[in-house]
């Protein structure tokens, strides 16, 4: 067929369709109800669908006589209301409930016409039967609820794992102020790498680790807390940081995780009345030492990393810490939190430390400055720890000033 | 943040005139009263508010748990009342809010001197010989009706419908969001609606009131109006000609002029 010939059949049969056929035949039900609803002309489409007789409809019941008893209600609360303040309704979802008591899913649209003086006439609605549509929304309400419940086991499990990388209540360290704060990235829902850890190895002796396992998730957690209760368990039975480092680098190995990991080892020791910290970093930042004026400068030499190399190299910085002094140990979701193209950097963070040197919870606020420099939403976990020598009370006796001694260890 | 900021307050008539304070029912907001309140504007303090959850309250206004039952509802009217100097007014309170007036008036007798229960009901569900006209069953069928009806609700539309944005660019988005409000609340509103039971407070209101009861309607059908009326100790009963459950809405003009002698009586000298 040639395109006229197409168009002029086309013509031929529109002028054909009988206007009664076009209404009765539509391929949707349509209703004609008063403006209290009360049903005055049905098509043969909706009778089909309906079951019902025209005689048993017209002037004998309302559309909402054709709901459910839930339908009956969304009727009466929203779509009557809705048809009233707007003229229209779109896309309601009803039951019929059709003559031989069985359900009918439908999507439903209505308009209403009023008259010149604005007072509502009649109501024409038109019905879509929507079976195959509502199966297809139930299952995905279902699917929508079982993700709503899979993401709040998800969380929870996150917060539960998070719960075990840093010790249950902060810190505490007789004769010194330790102050410590935790920030997963983002919104806390995925769990991260970074731990923290405070705890006594004898009288007047105490550890200090802070550290990063690389990646995030639930693999990267469970060897975040094997790596804290590790470094806990071995530090208990041997001084030297640089053993205890290598028998961690091991049993890191021998998890056969392709995960590295970062440590901060400082172990402070009372020697009569002095702090004397002793400083082994496995490839992780080194502290940061500050005298109540300043300056702020790193302390210790970074060693390799370890649960990469069969041997590790760290060394150990002793460090006499006089009054006042404080010690700060950070990862680097500190000096990484970016703001734009900026880092925070340590600039910043060595500001940061003077700035809150002698604040009640310094390592809360510095959290709280790289958290403000990142808008609220920290892009990496970040862990901070500050340890504060009290000022001299003027009755102790004299404390020889800081000082420094590095030695290697293998 | 106000009572009447939470709620979107909105008042109109006289300042000096006695108080008005018309509530809206489950499933849309104050709009509910824009045919039948201007009636009483010439007289009246007008007060109109959203409830918690519904039209333009505050995002923060709703807590689940305070609005776990009517009490909590009852206890936003005392509140939002008193910040507002409302002493011996007129509640006018459609369907569940209706109940919601009697709560508050019952724990703050000083704020009305006349309620005005337009489709009430005090208990929905039918219960060993009370006829409340719904099953458990029914209940049920509600709350899969919202949930079918709320697919096409999306996030992104919560900001414009919620928390009362004062920008007119938005008012034509406010009208179509007419009756949509955050499935999780509106399904929470549905099971506080239609799970309460207020039969044993009735007898202890002491303000007077008036019934409006609608001749055909599918939520609170007229034995339902008729048992609020009897157990309240004074109250009077008006049935509408009007039909359906919305007269503020389908027959506005009968609404007023079964109100006016009602609530006329206390308009004046205040």
């Amino acid at each position: 067929m040639n395109p006229d010939a197409a168009t002029e059949a086309f013509y031929a049969a529109l002028l054909d369709d009988d206007p009664e056929e076009l209404y009765d035949r539509a391929p949707c039900g349509y209703l004609t109800t008063t403006a209290e609803g009360t049903i005055v002309k049905a098509n043969a489409t909706f009778l089909g669908l309906s079951g019902y007789e025209r005689e048993q409809l017209v002037g004998q019941r309302t559309f909402a006589d054709l709901l459910n008893v839930g339908g009956r209600i969304y009727h009466e609360t929203h779509y009557a209301p809705m048809l009233r303040m707007q003229g229209t309704v779109r896309e309601v979802a009803f039951e019929l409930v059709r003559a031989d008591g069985n359900r009918l899913p439908v999507l439903v649209n209505a308009v209403m016409e009023t008259g010149s003086d604005g007072a509502p006439e009649l109501v024409r609605v038109a019905v879509f039967d929507a079976t195959h549509r509502r199966e297809y929304e139930r299952e995905l309400l279902r699917a929508k609820r079982s993700a709503e419940r899979s993401e709040a086991r998800a969380q929870e499990l996150a917060r539960t794992l998070q719960s075990t990388l840093i010790p249950p209540t902060p810190p505490r360290l007789p004769g010194l102020d330790v102050s410590a704060s935790y920030r997963p990235a983002g919104d806390g829902e995925e769990v991260g790498g970074d731990f923290y850890d405070v705890f006594q190895i004898g009288p007047g002796d105490w550890v200090v680790a802070l550290g990063d396992v690389c990646g995030k998730g639930v693999r990267a957690a469970v060897l975040t807390a094997l790596v804290r209760h590790t470094l806990r368990a071995l530090t208990v039975q041997e001084r030297a940081a640089g053993a205890v480092l290598a028998t961690l680098n091991r049993v890191l190995l021998d998890e056969g995780s392709d995960r590295f990991s970062t440590v901060v080892l400082v172990r402070l020791r009372l020697d009569g009345h002095q702090w004397v910290a002793t400083i082994s970093s496995a490839g992780h930042p080194l502290p940061l030492h500050a005298g109540p004026g300043g300056p702020v400068r790193e302390v210790g030499r970074t060693g390799s990393l370890v649960g990469v190399l069969t041997d590790v190299q760290v060394h150990d910085t002793e460090l006499r810490l006089a009054p006042g002094d404080v010690l700060a140990m950070y990862t680097d979701g500190v000096t990484e939190g970016r703001c734009g193209h900026e880092f925070f950097g340590e600039r910043r963070l060595h500001d940061a430390v003077l700035r809150h040197h002698d604040a009640a919870h310094p390592a809360e606020d510095i959290v709280a400055d790289v958290l403000d420099f990142q808008q609220g939403t920290a892009r990496d976990d970040i862990a901070v720890v500050v340890v504060r020598v009290p000022p001299a009370d003027p009755s102790d006796p004299p404390v020889p000033p800081t000082t420094e001694r590095t030695e290697p260890l293998s | 943040m106000s009572a009447a900021e939470r709620h979107n307050v909105t008042e109109s008539g006289r300042p000096d005139g006695r108080p008005m304070v018309f509530a809206h029912g489950f499933g849309c907001d104050q709009n509910m009263w824009r045919f039948v309140a201007p009636a009483f504007e010439d007289r009246f303090r007008v007060i109109r508010f959203d409830h918690a959850g519904a039209g333009g309250s505050a995002p923060d206004a709703y807590d689940p748990d305070r609005h776990s039952s009517l009490g909590g509802y009852a206890e936003d009217v005392v509140e939002l009342c008193r910040e507002l100097g409302v002493t011996d007014g007129v509640f006018v309170g459609h369907s569940v809010s209706a109940m919601i007036g009697v709560l508050a008036d019952l724990s703050a007798p000083e704020l009305f001197a006349r309620l005005v229960l337009v489709g009430p009901s005090a208990r929905y569900l039918d219960d060993d010989g009370y006829v409340g006209g719904f099953s458990e069953t029914d209940i049920h069928e509600l709350l899969e009706s919202l949930d079918s009806n709320y697919l096409g609700w999306s996030s992104a539309m919560a900001p414009a419908i919620m928390g009362n944005p004062d920008r007119p660019e938005l008012g034509q988005e406010l009208t179509e969001s007419f009756c949509r409000t955050d499935p999780e609340i509106a399904s929470r509103f549905a099971r506080v609606t239609f799970l309460s039971d207020n039969r044993a407070d009735l007898a202890r209101v002491r303000t007077p009131a008036l019934v409006l009861q609608c001749s055909r309607d599918a939520i609170a059908p007229p034995e339902v109006g008729r048992y609020v009326a009897d157990t309240l100790p004074d109250a009077e009963l008006v049935l509408l000609q009007a039909t359906g459950h919305c007269p503020n809405l389908s027959a506005p003009a009968e609404t007023i002029a079964a109100m006016a002698p009602f609530v006329d009586a206390v308009a004046v000298g205040r």
